[in-house]
Parts: structure tokens; C-alpha cells; sequence
């Protein structure tokens, strides 16, 4: 046993010699792998069904939401309730960018990732313009203030429409009008269907060794000191500004992404679905995961998107058990009366007094000896 | 002509939206929290006005007190279970705990209402007295109707005693000490739990007052009819300055008035877009609002 434990931790230590890769990513990044195995294994098993493997895509979407809220409201410890405006720049900036140049590039393969970037980019500029204002802001003005934009982005998305339909010929000879762009609350029409989950998941991990990078590097100690002592961090020459800036653009660009891939997997969807719902779920997904834990998104986006669908019998209940998950959650956690209730409830606590207690029983049967 | 009626539209809106917003700025003045789930109090309120008057048949004025008297313990309750634990803890925690809240508020009501096959309600408006004053003649009258009146007269007395309540009572001095320093007014005997419990009892009875107008206008409403209003209301007391009572009623009339000048002479649809752009501005330029005061920030 003990050998074992050896050559992990001379394993481990080579690979996170390099200090870009720490122990705990590794095990993320591990977890990413069985589970595209299991996808993989268990769709060409067939054990997949249909409701299943419809929601691949939407689980890594919201896997890359979630983390990337988690940027903000985990490390940078500001609480955002517009994340699913992002989404909507992305989803709908990329979509019509897809539908215009359906018939000029018809390689998948070059359309999608330039959707990717001009969906990214261009939520990233929302950040960026989300951003500046709330400079000034801290704490329940930066919420609703994030709030606010998810709704106006929202507001004006049902007030635009870009028709971009064409006029084909059927076999017959008849001409037929494909309504493709977006109608105003109609929402999107007919955008390419271009996400698959192999490219679905590939951005996941990009996005996971992104966001674990920027948090193990200079700028992610940066934002977490802001967080844990936004004066103190300040007094050390951390530029607030800047940082918080970075950290919106951030976190809005992979929100960006999420919505790429949420349009071209859905192709046809509403304004009125991203609205402040919206948001409060992903909330709820980087809560429930744990604040500052990447691999804790990861499992409660799997968890939250996947349990529903598997309980549709109970959907009335869903919002209902999200609301007292939230609640019991920020009481157990964060009140100050139950610290004793949270030191019993530790999973590391109740490890060590396991591991006491064997340590007790061994000493015990070697006669008293005293064992190190 | 138009332009006067949208004024007097707006006005009423803006006295209801004031209404919301002396909950959530004195609550945020006493607590130092942002309870999100003051809207949906808004929304618990007309439910059982209306509850009371089409499923009970109580005279009206038995059911405003009912929604009165039920919004108040459940804003006592809410601040007991889910507030008071984190008194200490940071204001993230305190800030998804109220969205929890809020949500649980509507999913339970839409529970409810989902054992009753129903989704969208229609407000009885056969509660107020049935009066309408008319303004001008001919084609340039405007009639100004039962409710719009009854929010007027109904905000300015609420307003006038709220005022005198915070600044002559021993409790409204007791709210303004623990809202300047809560460790001082501490020693100086004032119980702070006791006066935040009285800031969201007061604050959750306006809240009811508000749902009676609101549904009222609204008239067709459903489990979220408390959520937008909760975060305009809001914005209106960011707009005013948060934790300032004048700020609050200032603030919301004028944001009253902006939404329905903007649904008058931009867009339906885009009314919102403009109420939340003006709440971005404001904020850029004068975080503090219009009435707010400077606070710094201690180490």
C-alpha cells in the first residue's frame, strides 16, 4: 500500500513539477476523461435513450456556464445574475453568422469555429461593456446591475429581427420560403445544426484547463486575494480594476461560447428563454458545486441537468427543491450559529476520525506499542 | 392631452413602486441586505386578497387586513428562518439566500395553484369604490380612475405617517440608530434584532398594500407577478438612494413616470430596456443616487 502511494506522489510531483498542472486539476481532468468514456461506451451500447442524448449538449453547455460564472462569483467573489444574457449574445450573434454564410462556407469545419469566436467575441465585449460601469460597484448594486443588462439584452433581443430567408426550389418545381434569423420574440429560426457533443465536450476541457490555468496563475491569486480582502489586495498593488475587468470579459467570453453551441444544437429558440431563470440556475449549479471548485461545477451541471429529466415525474417540484437547496445550503455553510453542525457534516472530518480510530485499533493489537 | 394622462399613469405607478421601495430601502437601511424576496411578498399579498374575496367571499376591507396581517408574519418568519443565522455571515451568502427565498415563495405558490388547474388569475377589481374623477372636457378630458386615486391618497398617507413614524416615535429612532451603527446603538440598549424584525414587518405590510394596487393594474397575474415590480422597486431605491426614506418615494415616482413616458413615445416592449438603462446610468454617475449619502468603507 505503502508502495503505491510512493509512486503517485512521485507521479504526481513530475507532472505538477511544471506548476502549470496541480493535483487537483489533474483529478478533474481525469473525471472529464471517464465520463466521455462512459458516454461513448454506453451510446454505442445503446443504453443511451433518446431524451439522453439530447441533453449531451445542453450539459456541456451549462457545464461551460457554470464554470465560467464560477470565475466570477467563486474566485472573484462578485455575484452576477445576468450570465444568461451572455449566453444570448453568443447563441444569437454566432446563429445569424452561421445562417448568412450557410451557402459560402459549407465546411462545418471552418464555419463552426469562426461561430465560435465571433460568438465569444462579441460576449465579450458585453462583458467588457457590462464591465466598466460596475467598476464603482460592489456586492448587491454589481448583482442587480448584472441583472439589469441580462434583461435589457433580453428586452432587445424581442425587438430585432433580421430576416434572413430564402427562397428555395422544391424537386417539384414549387418554390418554398425557409424562414431562417431572427423574428423578434419569435425568436431564432432554422439556424445549422452544428454541434455535436465530441465538439461540445472538446470545449469543455479547453474551457476547464483555461479557467483551472488562470486560477493557479498570478492573476488568479490576484482575484482571489481581492476576494478574500479586496483592501488589503489593493494595498498589495493589485490593480481592482483591471483584474475585475478581466474577470467579466472572462467569464462573459466562455458564456459566449456555451451559447454557440446552445444555438447551433438548438437552432430554433426564444428571447424569453434566457431570461433571469436562467441565470439563477446556472447560480444554483456553481452553488450547489461549491464556490471556488471547478471539478464541484462540473458534477453539480451533470447532476442538475441530467436528474431532472430522469425524475420528469417530480418536474413540479424541481424550482421548489432548487429554492430549499439554496437556502439549507447558505445556512449550513455560512452561518456562524452552525459551525458545529458543519465540522460534523465534513466528509474530511469524518476521514480523520476514521482514520483515528484505525490508528487507535492498530496500536491497540500491537500490545500497547507506540506506533507512528 | 396624452401627454398629461401618461403623467397621471405614471404618477400611479410610481406611488406603488414607492410603496415596494420603502420596504427594501429600509430594510437594506436597518439589515444591510438585499431581500430579494420582497417582490414576491407583493405577490403573496394578492394572492390572498384574491383568495379571500373569490374563494371566501370576505367583504374587501376583512381581506386587505387578512393580506395585510398574513404579509407581515411571513416577513417576520422569512427574516427568522433564513435571515437572521447569517446576521454575521458575508454578503454573498445573505444575497443567494434571499433568491432562494424568492423562489421558494413562487414555486409555492405555483404548487398550489397547480392542485387547482390554474395558472393565471384575474384580480377582483370590484374592491375599491367604484369613483372616477374627471379632468378637463370634451375631447380633452382625462379620467382618472377608483384605483389610481386610491394609490395616490393611499401612498401619501402612508408616506406622511412612515416620515413621522422614523422621526418622532422611541422605534423609529431605535431603526435609525441601528441603521447609522448597529455595535453602538447595541450598548446603548436598543435590541437590534428587535428592530430589524420591526423594519421587515413594516416593510412587508407596504409590500401588501402594494399587491392590492398592483393587482389592481395589472388585474391578470400569475406566481411571478411580484418579480418584476420587486426589481423595479429596487432600482427605484437605488435610483433615490438606497437606505434613504425621501430617496425611496422620489425615486420611485420618477422611475413611475420614466417607464410610462417611455411605453408612451419609445416602445411597449422596450419600456424595460429604458428603466433598467436609466438604473446603469444613475449608478455610473452617482452610485450613491440621488439621495444617498457617501459611505466609506472601513477597514
Amino acid at each position: 500500500m505503502a508502495k503505491f502511494k510512493n509512486i503517485y506522489n512521485n507521479c504526481m510531483n513530475k507532472i505538477t513539477s511544471s506548476g502549470v498542472v496541480t493535483r487537483k486539476d489533474l483529478w478533474t481532468y481525469a473525471m472529464l476523461a471517464v465520463i466521455f468514456v462512459a458516454v461513448l461506451v454506453s451510446d454505442s451500447l445503446g443504453l443511451l435513450t433518446r431524451q439522453l442524448t439530447s441533453l449531451l449538449v445542453p450539459v456541456c453547455c451549462y457545464i461551460i456556464l457554470a464554470v465560467s460564472l464560477n470565475l466570477t462569483v467563486g474566485f472573484l467573489g462578485e455575484l452576477a445574475l445576468g450570465h444568461a444574457g451572455f449566453l444570448a449574445i453568443g447563441a444569437y450573434t454566432s446563429t445569424l453568422f452561421s445562417i448568412a454564410v450557410q451557402d459560402t462556407i459549407t465546411s462545418v469545419w471552418v464555419r463552426f469555429p469562426l461561430a465560435l469566436i465571433i460568438g465569444g467575441v462579441s460576449a465579450g465585449i458585453f462583458g467588457l461593456i457590462i464591465g466598466l460601469p460596475v467598476l464603482r460597484l460592489r456586492g448587491d448594486y454589481l448583482a442587480i446591475v448584472t441583472l439589469a443588462f441580462g434583461e435589457i439584452i433580453k428586452t432587445v433581443a424581442t425587438n430585432i429581427t433580421v430576416d434572413l430567408s430564402k427562397t428555395t426550389t422544391t424537386s417539384s418545381g414549387a418554390e418554398k420560403v425557409v424562414e431562417q434569423g431572427l423574428f423578434g420574440s419569435a425568436g431564432l429560426k432554422n439556424a445549422p445544426q452544428d454541434s455535436t457533443f465530441i465538439v461540445a465536450f472538446i470545449l469543455v476541457v479547453i474551457t476547464v484547463a483555461i479557467i483551472s490555468n488562470l486560477v493557479n496563475s498570478k492573476y488568479g491569486r490576484a482575484i482571489t486575494a481581492m476576494r478574500d480582502n479586496r483592501i488589503a489586495a489593493e494595498a498589495c498593488g493589485i490593480n481592482i480594476t483591471y483584474h475585475k475587468i478581466l474577470t467579466f470579459v472572462i467569464s462573459a467570453f466562455f458564456a459566449g461560447i456555451a451559447g454557440v453551441l446552445y444555438g447551433h444544437n438548438y437552432t430554433i429558440f426564444k428571447p424569453s428563454t434566457f431570461d433571469y431563470n436562467m441565470s439563477i440556475e446556472i447560480l444554483v449549479i456553481v452553488v450547489l458545486g461549491g464556490m471556488g471548485s471547478i471539478r464541484g461545477s462540473i458534477i453539480a451541471a451533470i447532476v442538475l441537468r441530467v436528474l431532472p429529466e430522469l425524475l420528469r415525474e417530480f418536474s413540479d417540484y424541481r424550482m421548489l427543491a432548487y429554492s430549499i437547496l439554496l437556502i439549507l445550503l447558505m445556512l449550513i455553510n455560512s452561518a456562524p450559529g452552525l459551525a458545529g453542525l458543519r465540522a460534523k457534516l465534513s466528509i474530511k472530518n469524518a476521514y480523520l476520525s476514521i482514520k483515528n480510530k484505525v490508528m487507535k485499533r492498530k496500536t491497540a493489537e500491537n500490545g500497547g506499542e507506540t506506533h507512528e | 392631452m396624452t401627454f398629461l394622462a401618461t403623467l397621471v399613469n405614471g404618477l400611479s405607478l410610481g406611488s406603488i413602486y414607492a410603496l415596494i421601495a420603502l420596504g427594501y430601502t429600509m430594510v437594506y437601511g436597518i439589515a444591510k441586505m438585499l431581500n430579494f424576496a420582497h417582490g414576491d411578498i407583493i405577490m403573496i399579498g394578492a394572492f390572498s386578497i384574491f383568495t379571500c374575496i373569490t374563494s371566501l367571499k370576505l367583504p374587501a376591507i376583512l381581506a386587505i387586513l387578512i393580506a395585510i396581517v398574513l404579509c407581515t408574519i411571513l416577513g417576520i418568519t422569512i427574516e427568522f428562518l433564513a435571515y437572521r443565522p447569517l446576521r454575521k455571515a458575508p454578503p454573498l451568502a445573505v444575497l443567494i439566500t434571499a433568491i432562494g427565498v424568492s423562489y421558494f415563495l413562487q414555486n409555492i405558490v405555483l404548487l398550489i395553484n397547480k392542485l387547482s388547474n390554474k395558472t393565471t388569475f384575474v384580480f377582483p377589481t370590484n374592491i375599491l369604490p367604484d369613483i372616477s374623477l374627471k379632468i378637463g372636457s370634451g375631447d380633452n378630458a382625462i379620467i382618472i380612475n377608483g384605483n389610481t386615486i386610491f394609490t395616490f391618497i393611499v401612498t401619501a398617507v402612508i408616506m406622511v405617517a412612515l416620515t413621522l413614524f422614523i422621526n418622532k416615535t422611541k422605534m423609529g429612532k431605535a431603526m435609525r440608530a441601528v441603521s447609522e451603527d448597529k455595535e453602538t446603538a447595541e450598548l446603548m440598549g436598543i435590541s437590534a434584532n428587535r428592530t430589524i424584525t420591526v423594519t421587515f414587518a413594516i416593510g412587508s405590510a407596504l409590500a401588501a398594500v402594494a399587491g392590492l394596487f398592483y393587482g389592481g393594474t395589472v388585474i391578470s397575474f400569475n406566481h411571478t407577478l411580484g418579480s418584476m415590480p420587486g426589481i423595479k422597486a429596487f432600482v427605484a431605491a437605488v435610483f433615490g438612494g438606497i437606505g434613504s426614506i425621501p430617496g425611496a418615494m422620489l425615486g420611485g415616482i420618477i422611475l413611475g413616470i420614466i417607464e410610462k413616458m417611455a411605453e408612451q413615445y419609445i416602445s411597449t416592449s422596450l419600456a424595460n430596456a429604458v428603466v433598467f438603462g436609466m438604473l446603469i446610468l444613475v449608478l455610473t454617475f452617482k452610485p450613491t443616487g440621488l439621495l444617498g449619502k457617501k459611505i466609506n468603507e472601513k477597514v
